[in-house]
C-alpha cells in the first residue's frame, strides 16, 4: 500500500528561548492506524502534539496533511483542519448537559436561536454510533470519568476528524473503562481515522497499537512496528540505554536482619495505587523503580498520609497508625521530599531560613516556636553541611538555583531528624554537580541508620544506592529485588514481562 | 532595615505626601490645642477616626495573608454595636459584660466564616459575602430597625474618653494591633499563615493544619471588628445598624494593600497596615477639610487603590527592572515566559 500518508511531519524542530525542545523529528501517521508516541518526561511528546494542534508554531520543518502543507495557528484552526485532541484532563463543562458539551461551539440554530431539539438529536446520533447509551440531557458531572472521556471524544469526533490525538486518556480509568475506550478506538480506526495515542502503560501500547514512535530528549529515536519491537527494547530506547554491560554494583549490604520500621499491609488508594505490601527496615535504602505513571509517587504519598488509604494498615515501629495524616507521619519520624519542587515544596516568598525550619516548626506545634538563636544555628549548620550557595539565610528561596532549592528542602527534612526520609525524584531539575552531592548524601544518611525510600526515573540512580527495591508497573508492585540482584537489567526484564493472566 | 526592600516604604511615602500637602495648603492642619486637658486638632482627629480602621485592617491583614478576604467586617461591627446597645437598654449588666459578650458573640460569627472557608472550602469572597449581607440585617433586627440611643458612662469610656489627653480608642486600637503582631510573631502562627498564603500545597506537605490556621485568622478579624464596632457605637452613643461600619471592608482591604501585604497572600506587614489605615483616614480628612463634597473621597480612594495595585504588580516591576537594566534578556510576554520557564524545567536546563 503506498497511498499518501494521512500526516507527515518532516524534520520538525522547535526552539524556545535558549532551549531546543525538538530537533529534526519525523513522524508519519497513516489513516486507519493507531500510533503510539512514547518517551520519558521531557522527551518532546507534548511539544510535538502542541505543534500539530497549533498551540506552538514550528521553528523548522513542515507538516503535510493528506499531502498538503498545513500551518495550524491555534487549536481551533487545527480542529478545522480535522485534527482533534482529547487531553488527559477532561475539559468539559461539568454543569452543562452532555448534548451541550458535545455541540459546544457549533450549536445548531434555528431562526438565530438555539435549536435544542436538533442539538439533542445530533448528540444522540454520535453517541449511538459509539455504542454509548446515556441520557444526553443530564449534566456531564453525573457520569463516570470514563463516560466523560467518551463525551470528550464525541465532541472531538463531531467535526469529522481525520486525526484523533489521545493524550494519556487512560490514566484515570479502570480496567473495564479502558476496555470500553479501546473498543471505540478500534471502531474509529476501522473507519479510517488516524489515531495518535500517548500513554505510560506499556501493556496498553502492545494491546492496541500498530506503530510506535519513540522520542528522547527532543530527538527521534525511531519508528517501529509494535509487533517487531520487544518490550525490553522499547524501554531501553525510551531511557536511552542498551544493556550490553552491567554497571559495577556497590558493596552489598544485607539489611534483612534490621528491624522493620514501616510496614504497610494491603495498602491501596482508589485510582492511584493498587493493593500493595511493603516493609521498610531501619537504615536501609529502599528504591522504587518503574516507568513514569507506574505509581511510585502514589505509593509514597499513601505512606505519608497525603492521600487517604482506601484499604490497608500501616505500622510504624510495630505500632498501628490508622488513617495517617502528614502531621502524624512527621511526628512519627517521616519526611517527604516531593517530586515537584516548585508546586509542592518551596514557599517562594519566604526566606531560606523560614523554608528550612518549616517542617521542624510544624512538628513542634504552633505555640512552641523555635528560638531565633536556635534557628540561626540550625540554618547555618545546614547551609554549611550541604554547601548551599546563597548570600545568606535571609535570601528568598525562589532566587536560588534549582539544586540549591532542593538542598534547602532536603535540609528541611533532615532538621526534623527523621527515621524515614522519602525522596521523590530528588535529583530532578538540578545540575550534575548537585546531583552527585544528593546521591552522596543518601549514602551517608543510610549509614546513620536513617531509612530512605528513594524514587527516581533514572534506573542508574536507583540501583546505585538501593539495598532493596520494589518494581512498579501500572500502579502495582510487580516484584521485589534485594542486594546483588538490584540491577538495571533485572528491573527492565521485570517491567517488560508480559503479564500472565 | 534595607529601605529598598521595605514594604512599608510606600505607605510611609504616601502618608508623608498627604501631610506635606496639608502643610502647604491647609491652614492650621498641624496645630494642636489643649482644651480641658485634651488635645484637639486635625491630627488627633485623624488618629481618633482611624482607630476602627486600624483594628479591622489588622485582622484583615492576617486573613489576606492566608490567601483569603473578609467582606463581613463592616456588618460584624454593626452586630457587636447592636448587641451592646440592646444589652444597655434592656438590663443592668456589669460594664465588663457590655464589652465581653458582644466580642464573644461576634467571634462566633468569625468561627462560622472560618468553618465555611477552611473546612467547607467555599471561596472566601462568597463565604464572607453571606455575613456581609445578612449580618447587617441581623444587626437591624436586634435594634428593631431603629437607631438605638443610650447613655452609659462605663461603656462610653472606649469610644469617647481620653487618657493622658489622647483618645482611648486610638490607644486600644494600637495596643490591639501590637498585641496581635506580637502574638503571631512570637508563636509560629505568623510563619504558618505566610506559608499557607505562599504555597498551600507545600504547607500541607509539611503537616501544617491550614484549616485551623484559617479559622483562627477569621476569628481574630471578627474580634477586631467587634471592638471597632463597640468604639463607634460608644462614640455616637447609639447603635446605628444601617450605617456603622458601612464600607469598612473596603477601607480595611485598602489599608492592607497600601501597607505592602500582597492581596494574593503570603508575606504580611501589620506595621504597614497601620500606616495604610492612617493614609486612608488622613486622605479622607484632608478632602473634608478642603470642603470638597464627600462623594469625591470615594473617587480619591479608588485612585489610590489603582496606584497601589499598579506599583505592586509583578508585571510593572518587571517592566521597570528591564527599563533600568537593559542588559537583561528581551521582554517576554507572560505566556512566552511561562513556556520558557516550563521548558527549562522539563529539560533540566
Amino acid at each position: 500500500m503506498c497511498a499518501t500518508p494521512l500526516l507527515i511531519m518532516k524534520n520538525i524542530s522547535k526552539s524556545f528561548p535558549g532551549v531546543k525542545a525538538l530537533e529534526g523529528v519525523d513522524f508519519t501517521l497513516q489513516s486507519g492506524e493507531i500510533h503510539c508516541l512514547m518517551g520519558e518526561n521531557g522527551a518532546g511528546k507534548s511539544t510535538l502534539i502542541k505543534l500539530l494542534t497549533g498551540v506552538y508554531r514550528i521553528s523548522e520543518g513542515e507538516m503535510l496533511l493528506s499531502g498538503k502543507p498545513i500551518h495550524p495557528r491555534s487549536p481551533l484552526d487545527a480542529q478545522n483542519m480535522s485534527i482533534s485532541t482529547v487531553y488527559q484532563e477532561v475539559n468539559l463543562l461539568p454543569n452543562q448537559s452532555v448534548a451541550e458539551n458535545i455541540c459546544i461551539g457549533r450549536v445548531p440554530r434555528k431562526f438565530g436561536l438555539l435549536d435544542r431539539k436538533s442539538m439533542i438529536r445530533k448528540a444522540k446520533e454520535i453517541l449511538e454510533w459509539m455504542n454509548i447509551d446515556i441520557d444526553v440531557t443530564q449534566p456531564v458531572s453525573n457520569y463516570s470519568l470514563a463516560i466523560q472521556q467518551m463525551v470528550s471524544i464525541a465532541r472531538a469526533l463531531d467535526i469529522k476528524s481525520k486525526i484523533l490525538i489521545l493524550d494519556e486518556p487512560t490514566s484515570s480509568l479502570d480496567t473495564e473503562e479502558v476496555e470500553q475506550l479501546f473498543k471505540l478506538m478500534r471502531k474509529l480506526k476501522d473507519e479510517g481515522m488516524g489515531i495518535i495515542f500517548i500513554t505510560h502503560f506499556l501493556d496498553q501500547v502492545y494491546e492496541i497499537s500498530e506503530k510506535i514512535t519513540v522520542l528522547r530528549n527532543g530527538k527521534l529515536v525511531g519508528e517501529y512496528t509494535t509487533e517487531n519491537l520487544p518490550r525490553l527494547k522499547l524501554i531501553s530506547k525510551m531511557i536511552g540505554k542498551e544493556f550490553t554491560s552491567e554497571h559495577v554494583k556497590k558493596e552489598f549490604r544485607n539489611t534483612d536482619s534490621n528491624p522493620v520500621l514501616i510496614n504497610m499491609e494491603k495498602g491501596s488508594v482508589a485510582n492511584k495505587i493498587e493493593e500493595y505490601d511493603i516493609k521498610i527496615r531501619k537504615g536501609e535504602v529502599y528504591g522504587l523503580a518503574g516507568l513514569l505513571g507506574s505509581g511510585r509517587t502514589e505509593l509514597a504519598r499513601s505512606l505519608f498520609g497525603l492521600d487517604r488509604l482506601t484499604t490497608g494498615e500501616l505500622w510504624i515501629n510495630d505500632e498501628p497508625h490508622k488513617g495517617i495524616r502528614p502531621i502524624e507521619a512527621i511526628r512519627n519520624g517521616m519526611g517527604f521530599c516531593p517530586e515537584d519542587r516548585k508546586e509542592e515544596a518551596i514557599i517562594p516568598d519566604l526566606s531560606i531560613s523560614e523554608n528550612l525550619v518549616l517542617a521542624l516548626q510544624s512538628r513542634k506545634g504552633v505555640f512552641n516556636k523555635i528560638k531565633e538563636s536556635e534557628i540561626k544555628e540550625i540554618v547555618n549548620h545546614y547551609i554549611d553541611a550541604l554547601s548551599i550557595k546563597a548570600t545568606g539565610p535571609e535570601q528568598k528561596i525562589s532566587t536560588l538555583s534549582g539544586g540549591n532549592q532542593q538542598k534547602v528542602i532536603l535540609a528541611r527534612w533532615l532538621a526534623v531528624n527523621p527515621s524515614l526520609l522519602i525522596l521523590d525524584e530528588p535529583t530532578r531539575g538540578i545540575d550534575i554537580g548537585a546531583k552527585s552531592e544528593v546521591m552522596q548524601m543518601i549514602k551517608v544518611l543510610s549509614k546513620k541508620e536513617i531509612s530512605i525510600l528513594f524514587i527516581s526515573s533514572e534506573l542508574e540512580e536507583v540501583t546505585a544506592v538501593s539495598d532493596r527495591i520494589a518494581i512498579l508497573k501500572d500502579r502495582r508492585i510487580i516484584g521485589e529485588q534485594k542486594g546483588n540482584s538490584v540491577t538495571e537489567r533485572n528491573i527492565l526484564n521485570k517491567i517488560a514481562e508480559v503479564p500472565t493472566l | 532595615m534595607n529601605i529598598k526592600q521595605s514594604k512599608e516604604i510606600w505607605a510611609f511615602l504616601a502618608l508623608s505626601l498627604i501631610l506635606l500637602f496639608n502643610l502647604i495648603f491647609t491652614q492650621g492642619f498641624f496645630s494642636i490645642e489643649i482644651r480641658d486637658g485634651r488635645f484637639y486638632g486635625s491630627l488627633i482627629d485623624i488618629l481618633n477616626r482611624a482607630a476602627p480602621i486600624i483594628l479591622t485592617a489588622t485582622g484583615m491583614t492576617l486573613v489576606i495573608a492566608t490567601g483569603g478576604i473578609d467582606l463581613s467586617v463592616g456588618s460584624l461591627m454593626a452586630i457587636s454595636g447592636a448587641i451592646a446597645a440592646v444589652m444597655i437598654s434592656n438590663g443592668d449588666f456589669p460594664t465588663i459584660f457590655l464589652f465581653v459578650v458582644p466580642i464573644i458573640l461576634t467571634a462566633l460569627l468569625g468561627v462560622w466564616n472560618g468553618l465555611l472557608i477552611g473546612f467547607r472550602g467555599i471561596q472566601p469572597f462568597i463565604a464572607t459575602l453571606i455575613l456581609m449581607v445578612s449580618g447587617r440585617g441581623i444587626a437591624q433586627l436586634l435594634t428593631g430597625g431603629q437607631i438605638l440611643i443610650f447613655e452609659h458612662q462605663g461603656f462610653e469610656l472606649l469610644g469617647r474618653s481620653y487618657f493622658l489627653g489622647f483618645p482611648v480608642a486610638v490607644s486600644v486600637a494600637l495596643l490591639m494591633a501590637l498585641a496581635i503582631n506580637l502574638f503571631v510573631r512570637k508563636t509560629a502562627i505568623g510563619l504558618f499563615i505566610e506559608s499557607i498564603g505562599g504555597n498551600s500545597t507545600a504547607s500541607r506537605y509539611v503537616g501544617i493544619n491550614d484549616k485551623m490556621i484559617k479559622v483562627s485568622a477569621y476569628v481574630v478579624t471578627a474580634i477586631c471588628a467587634a471592638i471597632a464596632g463597640l468604639i463607634m457605637t460608644g462614640n455616637i452613643r447609639g447603635a446605628d445598624s444601617s450605617h456603622i461600619g458601612l464600607g469598612m471592608e473596603l477601607d480595611a482591604i485598602l489599608s492592607v494593600a497600601i501597607g505592602g501585604t500582597v492581596l494574593e497572600g503570603g508575606r504580611f506587614h501589620i506595621g504597614g497596615t497601620i500606616l495604610g489605615a492612617l493614609v486612608i483616614q488622613s486622605l479622607t480628612t484632608t478632602i473634608l477639610t478642603l470642603g470638597v463634597p464627600v462623594e469625591i473621597t470615594q473617587i480619591m480612594k479608588a485612585l489610590v487603590v489603582v496606584l497601589v495595585s499598579f506599583l505592586q504588580s509583578e508585571n510593572v516591576k518587571e517592566i521597570f527592572s528591564q527599563y533600568f537594566n537593559p542588559r537583561k534578556k528581551a521582554l517576554l510576554t507572560p505566556i512566552e515566559k511561562q513556556i520558557d520557564d516550563s521548558t527549562k524545567e522539563v529539560l533540566n536546563v
